[in-house]
């Protein structure tokens, strides 16, 4: 039971590490603590049902076009909302963002309905037999998607001229604005990579807890307590706090009492900026700079 | 031939006035330095001209073209790269991620690879900690670093902003031995931002003396260094012995 409880725990935490990952990406860039980020995956839920049921599109068809959808989505996001009120505090920022939240929300129900939905799935569901423990195939199917992502994520940061430049503005916005880096269209780019994430988690997500317009609430709260282990600025930082809450929060289910599940979550940051306030990896770097 | 050339530029930050009316000239292959002390607007002056603060009145003529106002991007796409006050490397980006973020306007892989592989050479520091972190440098590093940076942009007009600030004299003599060569072999033009008025002089062609937004003395290194005036104006009063 252990195993299971463990593994199942790395599979819901690789999806919040995915979500938390977005958040870092657009506060480090933006001072935006975009609270809509889990909204953006939500729709990609939606769109999901809509591309595989309505239109009859294939699976790997769907996820395309979801991604593509979310993709924009975030471009569209920052273009339209947050590019004219760039300059403003970090609480007008964050204010839209609670405005794009409701938006979504409403816009999906609206359109969608507010009960929740089933979301059809890609893989055999019986479990494998793994040496007495018995492994869900949807778990291994998420791990193996968040890994990818997470390789091409790696990839773009490290190896393209686009992602390298992200970064340099993360580090430096007046420098690299200086060096000729045209710093709002790499503004509008992590919007981008920030729906691109969401549109792999709004369909990776949806066959575990049905789609509904709130159905990316609480998610959203863990990924961005997740974000705090990282100070808001360590992506490590950020995958590891996500991990840890995604099997602490089962071992607390599965031994004590499910009640307690989504609690764990709290106490886990509660005491984390009780004794660590500045986060708990990956931080240190930027406070010598 | 005159490559850039400004003309009775004025600026201002909201109601403070930063430069009054001003005019300077950097000919082809020259080593032109400004001098001053803290506040005289010799930083703000780059910033005009690297596209960063657009000047409130006056021209800045660029190989013949009127280029105030101009946006840092097309700047550097056109010859002018600037190696800030500060280094203000990227530290959480690797050395050779820095130079090709210096590149970042270029279209030209193969060329960009040529750049790389020059400035490495010429700072061989860099080619061993090429894929270190740029904040794991040393300062002197750090300034070669900012230098190549400015390098792979392929610049005809080099601008540095106090490159010498807080370094040790014989990491200074090393830097000021490189941009001697890139000027001697490449004809690289340098606008260089000073304190250290000595070093200054003793590499460049000619020279302007800044004074509260406004232009006090210029003329060629040799006329600076004998000019008394320049000394009071830099310190407020005359120096005893040069």
């Amino acid at each position: 039971m252990l195993g299971q409880l463990i593994l199942s725990g790395i599979a819901t935490g690789s999806l919040y590490a995915l979500t938390a990952i977005a958040v870092v990406l657009v506060f480090r860039n933006t001072r935006t603590i975009n609270l809509a980020q889990g909204d953006f995956a939500m729709v990609g839920a939606f769109l999901g049902i809509y591309f595989l049921k309505q239109l009859g599109f294939s699976y790997y068809t769907t996820v395309l076009l979801v991604v593509a959808s979310t993709t924009l989505l975030g471009v569209a996001v920052e273009w339209l909302i947050m590019r004219p009120i760039a300059k403003s505090d970090w609480l007008t920022l964050f204010t839209a963002t609670i405005g794009v939240f409701y938006i979504l929300t409403g816009v999906m129900g609206w359109i969608w309905g507010r009960d929740t939905k089933a979301f059809p799935v890609n893989f055999d569901p019986t479990p494998i037999d793994l040496g007495g423990a018995l492994i869900s195939m949807g778990h291994l199917y998420n791990i193996g998607w968040a890994l990818a992502i997470g390789v091409v994520l790696y990839w773009f940061f490290n190896h393209t001229k686009q992602g390298i430049a992200m970064r340099a503005v993360t580090d430096d916005p007046e420098i690299a604005h200086l060096m000729g880096i045209p710093v709002k269209f790499i503004v509008m780019l992590t919007w981008g990579v920030a729906g691109f994430i969401a549109g792999f988690v709004g369909i990776l997500i949806a066959p575990i807890i049905y789609v509904s317009p709130e159905m990316m609430d609480e998610v959203l709260v863990k990924a961005y307590v997740a974000a705090v282990f990282g100070g808001l600025y360590s992506i490590r930082g950020a995958v590891i706090g996500a991990l840890m809450i995604g099997v602490a929060e089962n071992l607390a289910g599965g031994y004590l009492d499910s009640s307690l599940k989504t609690s764990t979550a709290f106490i886990m940051i509660v005491v984390l900026l009780a004794f660590r306030p500045q986060g708990l990896i990956g931080v240190q770097k930027r406070r010598e700079i | 031939m005159t490559l850039l050339k400004i003309n009775q530029m004025e600026a201002s930050y909201g109601a403070i006035t930063a430069l009054r009316g001003i005019s300077i000239e950097v000919p082809e292959r020259s080593i032109v330095t400004l001098l001053g002390a803290n506040g005289a607007g010799k930083s703000t002056t780059l910033k005009c001209i690297s596209g960063v603060v657009a000047p409130r009145s006056g021209s800045i003529e660029w190989q013949g073209k009127e280029i105030a106002g101009r946006s840092p991007n097309w700047v550097t796409r056109n010859g002018i790269a600037q190696v800030p006050e500060g280094r203000r490397i990227f530290k959480d980006l690797t050395v050779s991620e820095n130079l090709i973020m210096g590149a970042y306007t270029r279209k030209n892989k193969d060329e960009i690879n040529e750049d790389l592989e020059q400035v490495l050479e010429l700072f061989p520091l860099l080619k061993e900690r090429s894929s270190q972190l740029g904040g794991s440098l040393s300062g002197g590093e750090q300034q070669m670093l900012a230098i190549g940076r400015g390098l792979m942009a392929r610049p005809v007009l080099l601008m540095l902003d106090e490159p010498s600030l807080g370094l040790a004299p014989i990491v200074i003599s090393d830097i000021f031995e490189k941009l001697l060569k890139l000027n001697e072999e490449r004809g690289l033009a340098l606008l260089i931002v000073e304190q250290n008025m000595k070093l200054a002089l003793k590499v460049s062609h000619y020279g302007y003396v800044m004074q509260l937004g406004q232009v006090m003395v210029e003329g060629t290194a040799e006329e600076l260094r004998e000019d008394k005036k320049v000394y009071e104006s830099y310190l407020g009063a005359p120096e005893k012995s040069p």
